[in-house]
């Protein structure tokens, strides 16, 4: 037994659910006991579907158990079909039925319904959602497609040199993060290669649209955790290849545009030439200059978390401090990418070790899913989220894809607000106590020339600070624009004190409780000249330093022994 | 006791469902199990922790369920069964020993803990029950351990609450055989309104009062044959027939919704305590004419509209009864997940002759039937309430009903709102 709060994934029934309802005509009919509809709202609330999932729930009860389950089962799927009549039935068992051991598959097949019946096996106690959404995408891809398969051994005819390379576009479920959005604009981008979408699946696909996914020359893979099944399959009957690369990211993007052109035999060269998108200008700006060597950590599902490390490292040039993921299916993968980054891969599905890693790791900001977020919140660093699990404000109305170039310039402000949103916050809490920003203090546009002044000559000078604030790094620098006109003096302080973020990025954690450390009175001294904004820092720092070496007494040398440790 | 009489409709012949039909459906149930109970149950018991013993369907439902309750380090937990698990019965409790044992350790704060059974806990036929004998021999006198099934085989929804109390009432001490004459409120309250009801016994001069569950795990209420037992909330049938086994007397009364429920609930607890009328009047009347007051505002927004209730909670035949006879609504169909006939006594004598009643579901038809009735608003769960709306109905989701303070008097308008914002809403909306 597992002893678990949050959950990253559902059972694995949720993600044949996931399939069920991405798509048109398919009936999902789920032996599962009075409760199990819970799963509904996820649809209805975090998705905001329009209607149900296309799921009925055989509903059983104790006092059903004393043998009749399989009968209520059959009774089930007799009305299911006569009041939806579905393309085609996916039949199965929750948790508990899968305990309760009728056999759905079988008792499905005895009724002889005139469409197609997929059984599902969805061992609820080893797998869970992703590999549940994999697997009966696949059933249902192999069920469907299997009779237009050619025999073994016949070549795949060559395309007609007047007709339009054709590929399928596989992976987009329900209660996807951003699925809707990636579709629209990976479909744009092959629309630009010159490349003709034949079926997207399973989202928006019908039955009759997965016959046909053979008629395609190749296949795009979105998301490897619910479409490379399928795809594998495909590949070995149709001889489709697939691809390897998934657009997130500006450089993944235009790896993927290549990739893709390869397989379709197009050039890609005009469509890199013009990929319209912002991030990389955004990202060489000064203004982004701050962003440099910012500690990240990265968590989520293996396609995001090794896409999002990505451009971490290569698009916004901060160093990745960690990466992890619960898809334990791609573990391999995301192993590799870690050793790129010379990071530890941290393969869980326990959110607490999660949140040990990070709270080891000190970053500057967390890239993960909702648990991350509120991880983060309660450590006090910025967060943005780049994976499911995610709450309903994760299903915006607004366009929002991850993938293709337009992805890359939502993902470059995703990663970046929450850092300035975190450095504003941070500015207001330095000056809170400053004369000008304090509660009583009249606002600004009302005007008293004077006190501004004033606080311009009273603002720590450059000289007097320049030393002692690198003790209390890394301080974020200050981008001007922000605050003033005290951020604008402070400004140049602490770019200059701290150019590169220490070791200590973390949040702020209670000064070690033994053994006493005494600071000597020039010391004290010294670590007055510090502005009061850096100096409960610097003081912690020092502490520690000191501590970390058995001193007692802390002398002005310590302080610059801190000072010199910390701003390597 | 003249202000108990029903301050709204008037007397009619046309008043009363006690022996009406009921329409009994058996099918796919779009309700919650009894684990979705514990939501509120360990806020309410604040030295209790909850840990199901079930599948990770259950620790997802719970995550589901507790929204953003679930990051602050909240009393309940699911111990996930796994396949090795279900190799071998005797594994399973070791298993459960193991993880009870680093769970009472990591938490020194916790004085009760609940095993909660689930549908494959009890499949598998986990005894708990014997689990927690084991398990609380070997952590007394620090950590009571009790259980109880919240199990979607055994319970709906609030089902679990009632589940959870049965299993309490054993452990409440027996009153002193010279004891006073108590009162015993039963069912999970906001402190804020369970404070408002202190302060109104306490005027009426009845002092011994006592709240289950209560809010620390170690200060249960004692009961015997002169507590006499008010239910708070329509779902607790267990947990009622065994506190009247242990000679506790159930007083019949409406359920303490809107000024009409409030006032014969209170009324039932007055008679019992031989309060008399002039008293009565000078503490109830001014608090039911102000809570009047502050309903009229939404009744003029709700009076005449049609109103449809999806089974969920067992809240809804109380609710009905408010909304027909203190808003002026009309019932279309009335559904329940159980309709306990002796608890709802009072209440069905209430509802308007007629009123279309439904136990269990069967939730295609029920679909059918609102969907050709059109009723002005629709009182479902929220895995139907967006579909509904998206087909044009006003809905109203039911689980806020149990989460927001709505008993009493100055619950009263906030509960009428309850189902006027949807319609207000509606009118707003100019896209």
């Amino acid at each position: 037994m597992q002893l678990t709060v949050w959950t990253y994934e559902a059972p694995p029934h949720v993600g044949a659910m996931r399939i069920a309802a991405a798509m048109e005509g398919v009936h999902y009919v789920l032996h599962a006991p009075q409760g199990d509809t819970y799963a509904d709202l996820l649809f209805t609330m975090i998705e905001r579907a329009r209607k149900r999932p296309p799921v009925t729930y055989t509903t059983f009860q104790a006092r059903d158990l004393g043998g009749d389950t399989a009968e209520l089962f059959k009774t089930s799927v007799k009305e299911a079909y006569e009041r939806f009549r579905p393309q085609a039935l996916l039949v199965g068992a929750s948790c508990t039925a899968e305990l309760i051991q009728d056999d759905p598959g079988g008792l499905a097949q005895a009724l002889g319904l005139p469409v197609p019946v997929v059984p599902l096996e969805l061992p609820a106690y080893q797998r869970k959602e992703n590999w549940g959404a994999a697997e009966t995408f696949y059933r249902l891809v192999r069920t469907l497609a299997g009779p237009s398969v050619p025999p073994p051994g016949s070549k795949r005819p060559p395309r007609a040199p007047d007709q339009a390379p054709r590929c399928n576009i596989l992976g987009p479920t329900s209660l996807g993060f951003r699925h809707r959005d990636d579709v629209h604009e990976v479909t744009g981008l092959l629309h630009r290669l010159g490349i003709v979408v034949n079926v997207v699946a399973p989202l928006g696909a019908s039955p009759a649209d997965l016959a046909r996914l053979g008629e395609a020359d190749f296949n795009v893979v979105l998301y490897p955790e619910t479409g490379y099944q399928a795809a594998q399959w495909l590949e070995r009957s149709f001889g489709q290849k697939s691809t390897k690369v998934v657009p997130i990211g500006y450089g993944a993007t235009c790896d993927f545009v290549t990739e893709v052109a390869a397989l379709a035999g197009v050039d890609p060269a005009p469509v890199l030439a013009d990929t319209r998108s912002r991030a990389p200008w955004y990202a060489r700006s000064v203004d982004s200059t701050y962003l440099t060597g910012k500690r990240v950590f990265v968590f989520g599902d293996a396609t995001h978390a090794i896409a999002a490390a990505r451009i971490a490292a290569e698009e916004l040039g901060f160093e990745v401090v960690g990466l992890g993921t619960y898809s334990r299916e791609f573990a391999r993968e995301v192993r590799a990418a870690a050793a790129k980054y010379g990071v530890e891969p941290l393969i869980t599905d326990d959110y607490l070790d999660v949140e040990e890693k990070i709270a080891a790791a000190h970053p500057e900001l967390v890239l993960g899913t909702q648990m991350e977020r509120h991880t983060a919140k309660r450590l006090g660093v910025p967060c943005a989220v780049i994976s499911a699990p995610v709450h309903v404000q994760d299903f915006p109305a607004r366009y929002s894809p991850q993938m293709g170039f337009e992805g890359a310039n939502v993902l470059f402000d995703t990663f970046v607000h929450p850092l300035m949103m975190g450095l504003e916050e941070h500015l207001l809490q330095m000056f809170r106590e400053d004369f000008e920003f304090h509660a009583d203090a009249a606002p600004s546009h009302l005007g008293s020339h004077g006190a501004a002044a004033a606080a311009r000559a009273e603002a720590p000078s450059v000289t007097a600070t320049a030393v002692a604030a690198a003790v209390a790094a890394p301080v974020a620098p200050v981008a001007t624009p922000v605050l003033e006109p005290a951020a604008a003096v402070a400004a140049p302080v602490l770019d200059h004190a701290s150019p590169v973020p220490s070791a200590d990025g973390g949040p702020v954690s209670p000064p070690p409780a033994s053994p006493p450390i005494r600071w000597a009175a020039d010391a004290e001294k010294e670590l007055r000249k510090i502005p009061f904004f850096v100096r409960g820092k610097a003081r912690r720092n020092t502490e520690r330093f000191a501590q970390d070496r058995g001193l007692s007494l802390i002398t002005v040398e310590t302080l610059y022994d801190a000072k010199a440790y910390y701003s390597r | 006791m003249n202000a108990i009489v029903p301050p709204v409709a008037p007397p009619s012949a046309e008043i009363g469902c006690t022996d009406a039909p009921v329409l009994y459906e058996r099918g796919q149930r779009e309700v919650f199990c009894g684990l979705t109970g514990i939501v509120w149950l360990h806020r309410k018991i604040q030295d209790a922790f909850f840990l199901v013993v079930g599948s990770r369907t259950c620790a997802h439902l719970l995550q589901s369920a507790a929204g953003v309750m679930i990051f602050a380090e909240p009393r309940f937990a699911t111990a996930v069964i796994e396949e090795r698990d279900l190799a071998g019965l005797a594994d399973a409790n070791a298993e459960l020993d193991r993880v009870v044992t680093r769970l009472v350790e990591r938490r020194p704060d916790i004085k009760l803990l609940f095993l909660v059974g689930s549908c494959p806990s009890e499949v598998i036929k986990l005894d708990l029950f014997r689990a927690a004998e084991r398990l609380s021999e070997a952590f007394a006198p620090r950590v009571r351990i009790l259980s109880w099934s919240g199990s979607g085989i055994e319970t709906t929804f609030t089902q679990g609450e009632d589940a959870c109390l049965a299993a309490l009432v054993p452990q409440m001490p027996a009153e002193a055989a010279d004891a006073a004459p108590s009162l015993l409120v039963v069912g999970a309250l906001a402190e804020v309104v369970e404070d408002q009801f202190v302060r109104l016994f306490g005027e009426l001069g009845i002092d011994r009062v006592r709240f289950f569950p209560p809010r620390r795990s170690d200060d249960l209420p004692p009961v015997g044959p002169h507590t006499k037992l008010l239910l708070a909330q329509p779902f607790l049938a267990e947990t009622a027939r065994l506190l009247e086994k242990r000679g506790a007397q159930r007083l019949s009364a409406p359920f303490p919704f809107g000024v009409e429920g409030t006032t014969g609930w209170i009324g039932a607890a007055a008679k019992a305590f031989g309060v008399d009328d002039a008293r009565f009047d000078a503490v109830v009347v001014p608090r039911a004419e102000r809570a009047r007051s502050a309903l009229a505002r939404q009744r003029d927004k709700l009076a005449g509209k049609s109103i449809f209730f999806f089974p969920d909670s067992q809240l809804e035949v109380p609710l009905a009864r408010f909304a027909a006879r203190e808003l002026g609504m009309t019932l279309v169909e009335v559904g329940t997940p159980y309709l306990h006939r002796g608890h709802l006594a009072a209440e069905l004598a209430l509802l308007p002759a007629g009123t279309a009643l439904s136990e269990g579901q069967d939730v295609d038809k029920q679909l059918d039937r609102a969907r050709a009735a059109r009723p002005d608003l629709t009182v479902c769960g929220l895995g139907l309430a967006n579909p509904l709306e998206a087909e044009g109905l006003a809905t109203k989701w039911s689980i806020e009903l149990l989460f927001t303070p709505v008993h009493g008097f100055e619950q009263a308008a906030d509960l009428a709102e309850l189902f006027a914002r949807p319609l207000v809403r509606r009118g707003r909306l100019k896209v």
